[in-house]
């Protein structure tokens, strides 16, 4: 389980990775994306996976009883995707606004705060 | 005791909410001023603790460490928080004149206060994933900061700006995730102890490196700088300004505590990376610098260039490098924004901040003229001011250790610094104005240019009594810097004494 998700990972890193390398902003964007999901994965499997056991203390005691899923790494991805979220959503609308005023997504084409100096 | 620590973040929370509400009226500025100054009280609290105690710690919620959020401050972070206070409110201060009511109603004033809650979270925090957010919280406040207003320019810089931050947030996530793997904490201090234990070393030193990558974009350091540049002449003088300053060195800041205190298992492969990195970073800064014609864009590659001197003394990995650190640090934080601030003036008055279009400075406002100066000298390190001592130290830390190179490649990049700032000198002061205006401070109304001087000769003051009076300054650094060798304190304040004795720290500490 553990080595297919890692696969997934890898996977999953390398077509964000492409996607990134194109000099359109918004897929730049959906690379992020696809990474961003990648990390919470890792965080997710780095916890380790125990496959059907909740970590439920019974009532009386003091530690689980047997060995059970990691609780840790899920609340950090929680953490992890509210604040990836935001971040895209506010990057989205970002493009959307440059795309808006500056009529293009091309990188290339953004030099209006970098103008191009003569003799270049 | 533990508000003390709280309270460098709490303060400028609730002042955001509070600007926030009162965003449509004057309220909202001096709401902005009073929470500075709030903070930079609390820091200052803060700091004669840490003074009076050492490292202070406290649970956040009572959950005991290591499995709770912990907040500490060694003398590093407490000098963070504090410049961070001092800072604030010069630019708060500052804003006064500089910021449009139209910003105003957007909420700048909260943007700005949630930034610098940012910053003194991510300075005071003792718990890794607590680093991560905070530094999103800094990000998500400093995206709005950048953009507000939506200017077409503005814009630009920020698509660059937002999409590098991005990639290096989830670099450092990844690298969490894999550091939690190999050791099962996410506490520094536990990490410091955990990461003795991992079995994979070579796991290790390459989470070590994204780690190195991830704040190696904060802190805008060589290859990984484009996005400064590219970003930070765009908006508002005051933003630009507390940018400068402080958002770049909380990457340093990250760097320096995660390189002393967490990977320290494999110095030389890792310390040789920063050396060659802090190397490259000085030249390609000041190379940049001196190809520009923009006093703003000149003054962003120099924070690229200044930035290489602090990692350079992390590199050498000296008890006499790390003072140097520290010391540039601060130095550095007040200088730079100072600087910008300075360019603000020069905007306002004579109209521009491309060098070709202004001039006549030195003339008609020689006040002005003084206070670029003596930042600028700072700047490039003249003695006897404040920028000289960082210079010094940090050469002398890399001449004790023959790397005769780097401290070559450091005094030479000190004469371009100057070549540049005499470039400032010579086109906005000396020369006359193109336009044949002669721009005066006397121009502007009295409260304005109460509120813009004010912070400018506070900062400068500051710089030379810092240069004028190092003994005390350094030998807090000095202070700070064995702190961050040998952390044992950090460690045992944090986890409790009883669980660092079982581990037998004493033998494992680093050092040199």
């Amino acid at each position: 389980m553990e080595l297919l998700i890692s696969i997934m990972v890898g996977v999953m890193i390398a077509t964000g990775t492409y996607l990134m390398l194109a000099r359109n902003v918004l897929r730049f964007i959906f690379g992020l994306v696809l990474i961003s999901n990648a990390a919470n994965l890792i965080i997710f499997v780095s916890g380790r996976l125990v496959a059907q056991s909740p970590p439920l203390i019974p009532e009386g005691a003091d530690v689980p009883p047997e060995l059970v899923a990691n609780a840790l790494p899920q609340a950090l991805v929680l953490t992890a995707i509210v604040i990836g979220f935001g971040l895209f959503a506010f990057a989205l609308t970002l493009v959307y606004r440059g795309y808006q005023s500056m009529g293009t997504l091309m990188s290339d084409e953004m030099r209006l705060a970098e103008p191009k100096e003569d003799g270049q | 005791m533990s508000w003390l620590l709280a309270a460098p973040i709490v303060i400028p929370f609730t002042t955001a909410v509070l600007a926030f509400l009162f965003r449509n009226g004057p309220e909202g500025r001096w709401i902005s001023i009073i929470g500075s100054a709030g903070l930079l009280i609390a820091s200052g609290l803060l700091m004669q603790a840490v003074l009076a105690d050492g490292v202070i710690a406290r649970q956040m919620g009572n959950w005991p460490a290591p499995f709770g959020i912990t907040l500490v401050a060694d003398l590093l972070s407490a000098v963070m928080v504090v410049i961070t206070g001092v800072t604030g409110l010069a630019v708060a201060i500052y804003a006064l004149a500089d910021i449009e009511s139209r910003l105003e109603k957007l909420g700048y004033h909260a943007l700005f206060q949630v930034l610098l809650a940012g910053v003194c979270g991510a300075f005071l925090t003792g718990d890794l994933f607590n680093l991560y957010v905070w530094f999103e919280v800094m990000l998500i406040a400093s995206f709005g900061l950048l953009i507000l207003g939506g200017r077409r320019q503005q814009l630009d810089g920020g698509i660059k700006y937002v999409t590098i931050n991005l990639v290096s947030t989830i670099l450092f996530l990844a690298g969490i995730g894999l550091l939690y793997g190999m050791t099962g904490t996410l506490n520094l201090a536990d990490l410091h102890l955990a990461v003795q234990e991992v079995e994979n070393k070579g796991l290790l030193t390459v989470v070590a490196v994204m780690f190195m990558v991830a704040f190696g974009v904060k802190a805008a350091v060589f290859p990984l700088f484009f996005w400064l540049p590219a970003s930070y002449h765009t908006p508002s003088v005051a933003v630009s300004a507390i940018f400068a300053g402080l958002l770049t060195k909380v990457g340093v800041y990250a760097l320096i505590r995660m390189f002393t205190l967490v990977f320290t298992e494999d110095v030389e492969y890792t310390h040789t990376i920063l050396l060659w990195i802090a190397g490259f970073t000085m030249v390609t800064g000041v190379l940049g610098a001196a190809a520009m014609n923009d006093f703003r864009r000149i003054l962003s590659f120099h924070i690229v260039s200044q930035i290489g001197y602090m990692i350079l003394g992390l590199a050498l990995f000296t008890p006499l490098a790390l003072v140097g650190s520290v010391f540039y640090l601060v130095h550095h934080i007040i200088v730079k924004a100072n600087l910008f601030l300075v360019a603000g003036v020069a905007r306002r008055i004579a109209g521009s901040t491309e060098l070709s279009a202004i001039g006549g400075l030195y003339k008609t406002a020689p006040v002005l003229g003084l206070l670029f100066l003596i930042p600028a000298f700072s700047l490039a390190g003249f003695p006897p001011l404040s920028g000289f001592w960082a210079k010094y130290i940090l050469v002398k830390a890399s001449l004790d250790l023959e790397m005769w190179l780097i401290a070559g490649v450091a005094l030479v990049v000190g004469l371009l610094t100057i070549y540049s700032m005499t470039k400032i000198w010579g086109s906005a002061f000396w020369k006359p104005h193109p336009a044949g205006l002669e721009p005066k401070l006397g121009s502007l109304s009295n409260r304005d240019r109460t509120a813009l001087i004010l912070p400018i000769a506070s900062l400068a003051i500051l710089t030379c009594v810092i240069g004028l009076f190092p003994e005390p300054f350094v030998q807090f650094a000095e202070r700070a810097a064995d702190q961050l060798l040998s952390p044992t304190d950090y460690v045992q304040t944090v986890l409790g004494l009883e669980a660092t004795q079982a581990t037998g720290l004493a033998q494992l500490e680093v050092g040199p």
